[in-house]
């Protein structure tokens, strides 16, 4: 298990992610491809996240799916008061899943996933105007999820597993607007931790009425990801007694809240599918980001957020157009979790309009390779967070705010 | 079929990247922002240590990162403002070398002691700008810190070997064109198309900071005659400052002036508490003792004689009593006594007689300096534990301006700001009310969106460590006035700056 662990880490060391705050909505190209639904949908290893009670009607005996999504998001930033703006520069970021799903016996299917529910990085230019707020952050969470699937009958099924939950984050900002040493260098702190920990579960069920029509339900607990001991390396500090900030270690607690889908899929016309699912994501664990500084001397930070729970709609269409292709399309309104204030620029997001499509091409009879792409409308928002703080006097940081994002991804499954 | 993947995606990945938000009306676009009447295309600005981005007692780089007209300029850029130079200094020490001689000492940072006490020091460390290493400008910021009204019409005022008699300035030295060449002629050279002019302030402020130890030149009109320390004849203010605004404004050139606040509400005067010597009763009772010959003998016998008057016996009377005091002074705007008490009837030996020529104690009218704070207290002789500074040894008039010294200081400030404001008005030009606005950073301060921004000493924001040049986030809060008065004037929406995020005083232990 540690090797895989670390493996895991290794690969997933270069995943990025984007959605509504840091949720990222790229579990499946298959899925992604119809607007990321799937909680109802029957038809590959994707189903170990969107619904593991699927898993246990796949034809095949083993089923494998492996895929990669290239994130460009952009976030542009202007202030008309005074003429700042700024745009974010980010890596592509490369999420990755890898699934499989083995079928033991007629009723019991097992399976394994690896996947990136969470994340976020995001780049600006150093002493950007926000710059007291984020510089850059990167933060991921990759899940590892054994799994099983039970068929109770021809029409109802369960499934779930432990989720074993690996984080790390990597956060820079300015102490504050003005703080400088000598030569005029903001003075800024990196806050890191790796390999924070932890467990949480999923669970699901799946519901066959008829042969074309099926109901699904999954949840996703929360999981909290501690970091015990990550580090806080100050830069550009004035030589000071005046000025506390030494290096030292930190603690900090970030939650990947729970989520619930519930969802259908219908065949109609014998070539097409529909599928819709509704998310509901418990955001409300998300109150604020506080690190505390082992040091005594160095206040703690302490970053409200107040996020709310926030619905995700979503619509797939497919169409099976040959024996070799199949097309997808789908579409979703992704509500944001941030309330009016609270809108902070390391992860701008107010509701988003996504368009996704994609196919899968059957080379042979084993193999499938599925492509998608996802492009995220976001509109132009004038928004402000409220609730940094200097010398207790709030001082507002507001602006415009564009953002957009493209995603294309690659998948291949294999199936014997 | 693979390769077709292959293609497709990789064109998907190259136009991606190319697909970046676009708002609906960018702050960065032609027209957003825009200039009104005025062509901000070539901006030169002129003046003293203000415009060149002085603070905290020198001239260094990201000090002059944040001159005022630097910011202004950088907000220029919105609406059709060019590139701006300025003749940055080679460190952020701060101080001047004269062929490898040091003239000029380096920046303060505040830092704390061995007690734990914060208080300003000089930055340690060689500074590496020598002024014989000439700039090659022209440069758009011509502030040259020190200089007077009539010295940036003055020739010769960048001519090195002029430095060391005082005849030269020595920022000037760096960056003049030629060795004759005045600032106005450097400035005016440029062609500006906009200018700001900010000059007079050091008019008054040497005979200020100097605790008055300067003279009042009202009345005399040749600058060349007078002393670092005095005031400048306001004629003389009125005419070279016409002439400057004249050759600025000659090739159709707008711009913005700048008038000069009541200098006395600066932290150089008023940090310093007039009851500044704390006393026992039984010290106290001592003094007073010791004073008790000259308040009730001596005084009165002098007004008796008619040699002073009532109200200058009064004036003079020394009276201490426990808890806060004013120390003494010497102040040479009083009768000198020291020849009248050697003779008869009071025949005091020449040092007492010294000691009480000028004495009087410090009331509330008047303002002790800054620098007043580290020799009020202290023993000079270290043989003489009684000879304590401000208690039995006056203070000299350099460490006190007197309420008679202020109202010269107001009167010449007056009669500049008249003429500045006549300027303005017939020129059609942008004019910034800077003594309001200083008044009312030491009148209750002004709110900014972290706080307020006060005159207090360190903590208020605006002033430097100097106790006289403003902070970053002083100079940040004049571009924001600048900029106003020249929306207003010219129709322009240059946009502003917040000044919350400009740095006010450098912490440093050396």
């Amino acid at each position: 298990m540690k090797k895989f662990t670390f493996f895991a880490v290794f690969v997933f060391s270069m995943a990025v992610t984007y959605a509504g705050g840091y949720r990222v909505s790229l579990q499946g190209q298959k899925a992604l491809a119809m607007g990321h639904t799937g909680v109802a949908v029957i038809n590959s290893s994707e189903s170990v996240f969107f619904n593991p009670a699927a898993l246990v009607y796949l034809e095949d005996r083993l089923n494998i799916s492996a895929g990669v999504s290239g994130v460009f998001s952009n976030i542009a930033y202007q202030d008309t008061e005074t003429g700042a703006n700024a745009r974010s520069d980010s890596p592509m970021g490369t999420p990755l899943y890898l699934y499989a799903s083995y079928k033991a016996t007629d009723w019991l299917t097992v399976g394994l996933g690896v996947y990136t529910p969470f994340g976020s990085e995001v780049k600006y230019e150093d002493d950007w105007a926000g710059s007291h707020l984020v510089n850059n952050i990167d933060l991921m969470a990759i899940y590892i999820q054994p799994t099983v699937s039970v068929k109770l009958s021809d029409m109802w099924s369960i499934g779930g597993g432990p989720i074993y939950a690996i984080g790390a984050v990597k956060f820079n900002r300015n102490l504050n607007r003005t703080l400088t040493d000598l030569d005029g260098n903001r003075s800024n702190v990196t806050v890191e931790a790796t390999g924070i920990s932890s467990w949480g579960w999923v669970a699901s069920t799946l519901f066959t009425p008829a042969d074309n029509f099926h109901i699904g339900f999954t949840y996703r607990s929360k999981i909290e990801l501690d970091a015990d001991d990550g580090t806080a390396t100050f830069q550009n500090i004035p030589n000071s007694p005046l000025t506390p900030f030494k290096d030292t270690s930190i603690k900090a607690g970030l939650p990947m809240p729970a989520e619930m889908t519930v969802g259908l899929s219908y065949d109609f016309l014998d070539k097409w599918t529909f599928a819709f699912d509704f998310n509901r994501s418990f955001w409300d664990a998300y109150k604020s980001l506080d690190i505390d500084f082992a040091d005594p001397n160095i206040p703690d930070s302490e970053n409200a957020r107040n996020y709310k729970n926030s619905s995700v709609y979503r619509f797939g269409l497919q169409y099976d157009v040959t024996q070799m292709f199949t097309l997808r399309a789908g579409y979703y309104l992704d509500e944001s979790p941030v309330r009016r204030g609270y809108f902070a620029p390391e992860t701008p997001r107010n509701d988003s309009n996504n368009f996704t499509a994609g196919l899968t091409v059957n080379i042979g009879s084993h193999l499938q390779v599925d492509a998608s792409f996802l492009y995220s409308h976001f509109k132009e928002v004038d928004a402000s967070y409220d609730y940094y703080f200097e010398n207790d006097v709030a001082v507002p940081f507001k602006g415009t705010y564009k953002t957009n994002a493209f995603v294309p991804g690659l998948g291949l499954t294999y199936k014997l | 079929m693979k390769n077709i993947l292959k293609y497709s995606f990789a064109f998907l990945v190259v136009g991606l990247i190319g697909c970046e938000p676009e708002f609906e009306n960018p702050v960065t676009d032609d027209g957003f922002y825009n200039s009104g009447t005025a062509d901000l295309s070539k901006f030169v600005a002129v003046g003293n240590s203000l415009t060149a981005g002085y603070s905290s007692g020198a001239l260094y780089i990201s000090g002059q990162k944040n001159s005022y007209p630097n910011i202004m300029a950088e907000q220029f850029e919105f609406a059709g403002g060019g590139e701006f130079t300025q003749p940055l200094m080679n460190d952020n020490l701060g101080g001047l070398l004269l062929n490898g001689m040091q003239i000029a000492e380096n920046r303060f940072v505040l830092s704390v002691d061995a007690n734990g006490n914060p208080g300003p020091v000089r930055l340690e460390g060689t500074p590496t700008t020598d002024i014989t290493n000439k700039l090659s400008g022209p440069f758009n910021n011509m502030g040259v810190p020190g200089a007077k009204s009539f010295h940036l019409v003055a020739p010769g005022y960048g001519n090195v070997a002029g430095v060391p008699m005082g005849a030269a300035n020595p920022y000037f030295v760096r960056f003049a064109s030629s060795e004759n060449a005045t600032v106005i002629e450097d400035a005016v050279s440029q062609n500006p198309t906009f200018f700001s002019l900010w000059i007079g302030n050091n008019d008054i402020l040497s005979y200020a900071t100097s605790g008055g130890a300067g003279v009042d030149q009202t009345g005399n009109f040749d600058p060349r005659s007078y002393g670092s320390n005095d005031i400048t004849d306001p004629n003389v203010f009125a005419s070279v400052y016409s002439q400057q605004v004249d050759a600025l404004s000659a090739g159709g050139a707008k711009g913005v002036l700048v008038n000069i606040p009541e200098i006395t509400s600066i932290p150089y005067f008023t940090t310093v508490p007039t009851k500044v010597i704390p006393l026992d009763a039984a010290t106290a009772d001592q003094l007073n003792a010791q004073f008790a010959a000259y308040n009730n003998q001596i005084l009165p016998g002098l007004v008796g004689a008619s040699v002073i008057t009532a109200q200058e016996a009064a004036l003079r009377k020394i009276v201490f009593s426990a808890g806060q005091n004013y120390p003494i002074m010497t102040d040479d705007d009083l009768t000198d006594l020291t020849q009248i008490l050697q003779g008869p009837p009071f025949n005091l030996p020449a040092q007492t007689a010294g000691l009480l020529g000028q004495l009087r104690q410090v009331n509330a009218n008047d303002l002790i300096v800054l620098t007043a704070s580290s020799i009020i207290g202290t023993t000079p002789d270290p043989n003489n534990p009684q000879g304590i500074m401000g208690v039995t040894i006056p203070l000299s008039d350099q460490f006190v301006l007197a309420a008679s010294e202020q109202a010269r200081i107001t009167t010449a400030t007056n009669a500049y700001n008249t003429t500045i404001k006549a300027l303005a008005d017939a020129k059609g030009l942008a004019f910034v009310d800077s003594k309001m606005a200083l008044s009312q950073l030491a009148n209750g301060g002004i709110p900014y969106d972290g706080g307020m921004l006060t005159s207090q000493f360190v903590t208020g924001g605006a002033f430097s460590l100097d106790g006289v040049h403003p902070t970053a986030r002083g100079y940040a809060y004049i571009s924001n006035l600048m900029i106003h008065a020249i929306n207003s004037t010219y129709e322009a929406t240059i946009p502003t700056v917040h000044i919350g995020n400009y740095p006010t005083i450098t912490l440093w232990n050396n």
